[in-house]
């Protein structure tokens, strides 16, 4: 990589997202489409190669226009580029992946109601040039796919005993030894594998725990239950 | 009759916009930390939904269906590939439309929900919903049914999920899970249970 691809600031963008801003574990964004797909590895990374591309271009196409978009009506203006591009993905998977585009099925359109686009496009891609922008876009995209991917080895693995349809471990049924856990395919794995991320990503990094609503405190020093 | 009540069903309990599909989950985190506000965007869900779910079956049958143009003389034009551009425009309109009608005729109203609208443009619950009508071919009818059952079953979620976290706040939780840790355990939980209704079968 050249000294002037990765300047500071470009630098600061692309690793931020990952672990110390990521959009999902910190920011609450872009949850949405994400747990649904991740049943599998095949369709994950699909998806994160898919959203990790709409970021990057929504953002670089926002930014170069920014000064010439007028703030009323700047958000169908970001919606209708992040549309766009979401429909040229969406053709693209019809076109050369069509199986897994139909496994997706409505997901890959709600790609476009993704607040991470948004968010960046709001937050980072209106106030920014446009090379940074789509930087900010990679790093985001990479910070969401990071958790995708991290979801999805534990789902496909311990719900079937896979890994993008390579067989890990050897199920009972076929003579092996693994009796595949068929809550990891349902929709509840999910959150309690999310929950656990965050919770895993604050033991390490402290300084992301929120502060407590009400403090717990013991009734033999009196005031119980106080704020 | 007992096609659409099946249906209904359905959108409501089995599959759950929120707990089985996931959608609308940054607002259903965000939101949900008080039990009146939760209801609030609750209903704002549901009147959007019960609005563009219909309104994109109208547009999508009408103009972008295979060969819907013929009704104007042109044949052989398959315009479904503009789908995903024209829902959320309708979407962004709408919702743009009722947040002035709401303010223009019913002040009150506008006040208890007008908060609320332009969060609604960006939920994916509703967006989703009208890719689930495409993608499901609904007619019109049942094209109300599903809009206005799934909306009523986000709502449900999000104002049972509220009242679960009022109590939760008061509970000693490790440092590190608190806030959104435990919010996504709960929501597991819940969508555990919701999971009860997937044999149900009318």
């Amino acid at each position: 990589m050249s000294a002037v691809l990765l300047n500071d600031e470009t630098k600061k963008v692309l690793i931020t997202p990952l672990v110390n801003d990521n959009p999902i574990t910190l920011q609450v964004l872009g949850i949405c489409s994400a747990l649904a797909v991740t049943s599998q590895m095949s369709t994950s990374l699909i998806m994160a190669l898919a959203l990790t591309l709409v970021t990057a271009f929504s953002s670089a196409a926002i930014s170069a226009i920014r000064n010439h978009i007028p703030s009323s009506i700047r958000i169908i203006v970001q919606m209708t580029i992040i549309a766009s591009l979401v429909i040229v993905v969406d053709q693209l998977l019809k076109a050369f992946a069509y199986d897994v585009s139909k496994q997706l099925s409505v997901f890959v359109g709600l790609i476009i109601t993704n607040c991470i686009v948004m968010g960046r496009a709001e937050g980072y891609a209106m106030k920014n040039p446009p090379l940074e922008s789509f930087m900010d876009g990679i790093g985001n995209g990479l910070g969401y796919s990071l958790i995708l991917i991290i979801v999805a080895f534990f789902r496909e693995t311990l719900g079937s005993g896979k890994l993008l349809g390579i067989e890990v471990f050897k199920l009972t049924k076929d003579g092996g030894w693994y009796d595949p856990n068929g809550l990891m395919l349902l929709p509840p794995s999910a959150f309690f594998i999310i929950g656990l991320i965050i919770w895993s990503v604050r033991q390490w990094k402290p300084e992301q725990t929120e502060k407590v609503e009400f403090k717990i405190m013991s009734i033999a020093h009196g005031e119980g239950g106080h704020h | 009759m007992e096609a659409y009540i099946s249906l209904f069903v359905k959108a409501v309990f089995i599959e759950n916009l929120a707990l089985s599909f996931f959608l609308g989950m940054c607002t259903f985190i965000a939101v949900s930390k008080k039990i009146s506000t939760a209801m609030g965007l609750g209903v704002a869900v549901m009147v959007v939904q019960a609005i563009t779910v219909p309104a994109n079956n109208i547009v999508y049958h009408a103009l972008l269906k295979e060969d819907a143009l013929s009704w104007m003389g042109i044949t052989g034009v398959d315009l479904s590939f503009l789908a995903l551009l024209s829902c959320i425009g309708m979407i962004a309109a709408l919702v743009q439309i009722l947040e002035m009608i709401l303010d223009k005729f019913f002040p009150a109203l506008y006040h208890a929900l007008g908060v609320f609208l332009p969060l609604i443009t960006v939920n994916c619950a509703i967006l989703g919903g009208s890719l689930f009508m495409i993608e499901r071919d609904y007619n019109f009818g049942e094209s109300v049914t599903y809009g206005v059952g799934s909306g009523l079953g986000w709502a449900l979620a999000i104002t049972v999920m509220a009242g679960v976290r009022e109590k939760l706040k008061y509970s000693d939780i490790p440092a590190g899970l608190q806030g959104l840790g435990i919010t996504f355990i709960t929501a597991g939980l819940m969508s555990l249970g919701f999971m009860a209704f997937s044999g149900i079968q009318l």
